[in-house]
């Protein structure tokens, strides 16, 4: 029964998300406050029938009806709690529910927290975020049921893949699609100024804090899935260019420019046009990830099962959202330049410049991403695009990336003072040579390493030198530049965190690229493995039985007295074997250990890695998801915070980056 | 002038979506692969047979008349689906040769007995080195090869109905002229 | 339970991140000799595995993945050169083998295209800065119609309103 009312609840949501997606575009058009008005309950109750469904679904997950297709397709009544509740999204007709659900969420949310919008720029937004909600309802509704019955139903379910059957999984895709789905809100927020026709400063900071949102969401969703492949996967891959991670990937270079381009709009009143065609291209970049994990265009290790049918369906989808906001676009967006005046060489500059880069960045993982798919078509040969691809074309953009990421900060609006700011950085250059020089001939390493290191080192203390030239410190009184820091905008600091995030990750993921060793070899009980200046003293090999699955735990002792048991499961249910790495993490590397085969003479097969600075790579992560906090809780961004509207149209002081 | 560049989005999104959609409209397998060898001399090669006393296969057996060629396992599920229909269309006149990949002869023997063998003759690649050099992927493969032994088409997977009829046999009617 | 559904289920690799636990090289397959090791690893790290969805035969635990890791060695023991090994494997699957595609004409706008795309931006953006530079130099005369919003915005901000102009 239970699972009939989330099936009608379903139903129920798409009726009003019909409703939600017309009745306030005609309100708005006829200036029919009435008719607008009626946006906000209505999202509000498609996200709560939306949420009677999912709910349903989950507690057929809880109480294993395997009179559920999806149930039993996916389940098992021997699995523990947490995975029979993650198990819920972790196949095509649950994480689809999922990512409708977190759309309904953030309409809602627009609903809830957007009472100092303009009543048609709130209308029109709520009803095209309800029109991409008919689209994807209709999906599930009509070829992805996840309340779909079987009869008779099995005594017991097929089970969910054991590599699934992991926090990984709990954790991983609701943040990505928080942040992926998170999107939709600036897409409709710049369809919506498309019809209105006009984009403002206001419409800037009123969508700013949505990005940004989505873009810390996501920022975390992507770091929570390399940290599960990192761990998951045996062998401490953290990135392969695989097309399903390009798919998240690229929403997030299009919306951290989408971020930065909004800042010049809010400050300057500039770049309009670019900044709501990124808003188009950066959900658009999520459907598309949504289609390629779905459709079976693609090969990659992370795919859904294939279904054409429903690859159609969502390439429809696809092609009906974005094609009618490209024409819209085409329409409406030529009549809407102007803006102030900036030199080349000024912060607008710096930030036009991040904008050329981030895109071409985008552009190039689409075009690795896809052009063995066209160039099939259009010649029928196939060829593989893989890492080593994106490693020589999508890093050199990203140098030059880094080094004006340095200087940015530092330039004045309007018209900046390059010699000036470069003088400033002289601590940062010194200190990046001298990095990059001793990497180079201290440990003999390659000249990779050394522009990698160099470059982590220039950015992170041109970061620390803005902001103690933002508090003047030294040249002041201490307690002056305390003062001072105390009262800078939390934007400030939280750009400042992102950026020595990235900074960060860099440092990480150069060292773990050029500075990690492995060794692979059999190994006995009492057997030393040489690692790195590291010595593992390998114990044996012991049977330990879990919840629904048998495991021999490979025994790693370090001199430390630090155990490392790395797990060889097997599930009796799903037939299959899984590798749990054991993975002892300290700053400067992590020691990763994994039990490998028998060899059948009492001996293992065992493979250590001592992994360079991996924990760098996640607490960069970690320092750009923190800094996008931080801005989100700047009073002057926050969501419904600047009171009347007359207030907002000033947009003199405000923002990430905010330096004068 | 202006305004046909802020046609470009959509003229790029228009291309794209040809682009997803043409392989599901045409129903591409994503993981098939052509071979490289078609219209190639087959590779040479010299393997040992089933037994002591049955002779193995060698390259130069498939030159002369249109022959199929099977790649199979005795482990392989789609080979032991498809060997009913190998085995009538041997009967029907048609020469194929078997690649016995990565088998145990004992296993293989064994599996031939049970179902039937269709081959002519069955050369034994214990470590799969002859199947790399044909640029196999996967069990069951199927190679045709024209009179001048040379590798005219390959089909990835079992054999068919479908594909026998309509694809292979057609296929060595047209090499027998 | 219909065929296409367990297919369906058994199909589903994972939502996101879930290949094969890995675990490729195995340490009998290793070559005594280091720097020949160094160079089978570097060179099987490029080497598509044909049989996996999307990873590198160094990196994949399938029987095909093996024999080519061993192809490779055998091939690098027998004294063939980082390419000469590449393009063995290329006679035999294809430049589809290859992680890096090779640079021919038909992956030109692959390899060239984002450095293109990055130039042609910085030449619009340049192009953009450059009219707007001029435009602002001869600004041109106001229209009798935009005088007299012009005039009404003035009067308006006189009177202490800032609501958009718009």
């Amino acid at each position: 029964m239970i699972a009939e009312l989330g099936h009608v609840a379903l139903t129920v949501a798409l009726m009003v998300a019909l409703l939600q997606a017309t009745v306030p575009l005609w309100g708005a058009a006829r200036g029919d406050t009435g008719l607008t008005g009626f946006a906000r309950p209505a999202a509000l109750v498609q996200f709560g029938a939306v949420a009677i469904a999912f709910g349903a679904l989950t507690h057929a997950y809880l109480v294993s009806d395997f009179s559920l297709v999806n149930v039993a397709s996916n389940s098992h009544s021997a699995k523990p709690l947490i995975y029979k509740l993650s198990g819920v999204w972790g196949n095509h007709e649950g994480s689809m529910l999922l990512w409708v659900l977190i759309l309904a969420l953030f309409g809602a949310a627009v609903a809830a927290f957007g009472g100092n919008l303009p009543d048609g720029l709130r209308a029109r937004t709520l009803a095209v975020q309800a029109m991409i909600g008919v689209g994807f309802l209709a999906f599930i509704l009509f070829t992805s049921n996840p309340f779909e019955r079987l009869s008779p139903a099995p005594i017991d379910g097929n089970g969910l893949n054991p590599l699934l059957q992991d926090i990984g999984l709990a954790l991983h895709p609701p943040m990505l699609y928080l942040g992926y789905v998170g999107f939709s809100t600036t897409f409709s927020f710049a369809v919506a100024a498309l019809l209105e026709g006009r984009v403002d400063p206001a419409w800037a900071r009123w969508v700013r804090p949505w990005a940004l949102a989505a873009w810390t969401m996501l920022t975390a969703g992507i770091a929570l899935g390399s940290g599960w492949a990192y761990y998951e996967l045996g062998w401490g891959g953290w990135w392969f260019w695989d097309p399903v991670e390009n798919a998240s990937f690229m929403p997030w270079l299009a919306g951290t420019a989408l971020l930065h381009s909004a800042i010049v709009v809010e400050k300057r009143g500039a770049l309009k046009s670019w900044t709501v065609l990124l808003a188009l291209v950066a959900f658009s970049f999520s459907l598309l990830g949504t289609f390629l994990v779905r459709s079976g265009v693609l090969t990659s290790v992370h795919a859904f099962a294939v279904d054409p049918e429903r690859g159609m369906f969502i390439l429809g989808l696809l092609a009906v959202a974005i094609g009618a906001s490209f024409i819209l676009y085409a329409w409406r967006a030529p009549s809407m330049e102007g803006g102030g005046m900036f030199r080349p060489i000024s912060r607008e500059g710096g930030l036009v410049l991040n904008n050329l880069l981030m895109s071409t960045a985008a552009a190039t993982v689409l075009i690795g991403t896809l052009y063995p798919l066209a160039l099939e078509t259009v010649t029928g040969e196939k060829v593989s695009v893989g890492a080593p691809y994106f490693e020589a074309t999508f890093v050199p953009i990203m140098v030059p990336m880094i080094l004006a990421l340095g200087v940015g900060p530092l330039l004045a609006w309007k018209r900046g003072d390059l010699a000036g700011a470069l003088g400033r950085l002289w601590v940062a250059a010194l200190a990046a040579v001298g990095i990059g020089l001793s990497v180079l001939y201290l440990r003999g390493a390659p000249v990779g390493a050394a522009i990698g290191f160099g470059l982590a080192v220039w950015l992170a203390v041109s970061v620390i030198t803005e902001w103690a030239e933002r508090v003047r410190l030294f040249r002041i009184p201490l307690g002056q530049s305390v003062a001072r820091a105390l009262g800078l905008p939390r934007s400030a600091y939280g750009m400042s965190l992102a950026h020595l995030g990235v900074a960060v990750f860099i440092m990480g993921a150069v060292g773990e690229t050029f500075f990690s060793s492995e060794v692979v070899r059999f190994a006995g009980p009492g057997d030393r493995i040489e690692i790195a200046d590291r010595t593992l003293t390998f114990e044996g090999v012991i049977n330990r039985n879990g919840p629904n699955y048998e495991a021999e735990v490979g025994v790693f002792v370090l001199p430390s007295g630090d155990r490392l048991e790395s797990e060889r499961r097997f599930y009796p249910v799903e037939g299959q074997r899984t590798t749990e790495a054991a993975i002892r993490s300290r700053p400067d590397a992590d020691v990763y250990a994994v039990l490998g085969e028998p060899a059948g003479d009492g001996r293992w097969t065992v493979r250590i890695y001592v992994k360079s600075l991996v924990m760098w790579l996640w607490g960069g992560c970690g320092l750009m998801v923190l800094g996008g906090l931080v801005s989100l809780a700047d009073r002057r961004l926050r969501v419904g915070a600047p009171g009347p509207r007359r207030a907002s149209w000033r947009p003199a002081h405000a923002g990430v980056g905010d330096a004068d | 002038m202006r305004r046909l560049l802020f046609l470009l989005p959509l003229a790029v999104v228009l291309a794209l979506v040809g682009a997803l959609a043409w392989p599901i409209l045409e129903g591409r397998d994503p993981r098939a692969l052509p071979s490289v060898l078609l219209d190639k001399p087959v590779p040479a090669f010299d393997l040992p047979g089933l037994a002591a006393d049955t002779g193995g296969l060698h390259s130069d057996e498939l030159s002369g008349r249109p022959v199929l060629v099977n790649v199979f396992a005795s482990w392989c599920a789609p080979c032991r689906q498809e060997i009913p229909l190998l085995v009538q269309l041997s009967a029907e006149g048609v020469p194929i040769y078997g690649i016995a990949y990565k088998d145990e002869p004992a296993a293989t023997r064994k599996f031939l007995a049970q179902l039937g063998d269709p081959y002519r003759g069955v050369g034994v690649d214990r470590d799969g080195r002859i199947a790399i050099e044909f640029g196999v992927y996967g069990v069951p493969e199927t190679y045709v090869i024209d009179g001048a032994g040379r590798i005219r088409h390959r089909h990835v997977g079992a054999v068919t109905e479908d594909v026998a009829r309509r694809t292979l046999l057609p296929l060595l009617e047209e090499l027998s002229k | 339970m219909t065929g296409r559904r367990v297919l369906r289920a058994a199909a589903l690799a994972a939502v996101l991140f879930g290949a094969l636990p890995a675990g490729a090289v195995q340490p009998d397959e290793m070559l005594r000799d280091p720097a020949l090791e160094q160079r089978a690893r570097e060179l099987s790290a490029g080497v598509r595995c044909l049989v996996c969805q999307n990873q590198s035969i160094d990196d994949s635990n399938a029987d095909l993945a093996r024999d080519l890791r061993k192809l490779v060695r055998e091939r690098l023991l027998a004294g063939d050169t980082d390419q000469q090994v590449l393009d063995y494997l290329t006679a035999r699957y294809g430049p589809f083998v290859l992680l890096e595609p090779p640079k021919t004409r038909s992956t030109w706008l692959l390899w060239y295209g984002p450095f293109a795309l990055l130039a042609v931006g910085a030449a619009g953006v340049a192009a953009a800065a450059a009219l707007r530079a001029r435009r602002r130099a001869e600004p041109e005369p106001l229209s009798a119609e935009e005088r007299s919003r012009l005039e009404a915005l003035l009067s308006d901000e006189a009177a202490g309103t800032n609501e958009d102009p718009r």
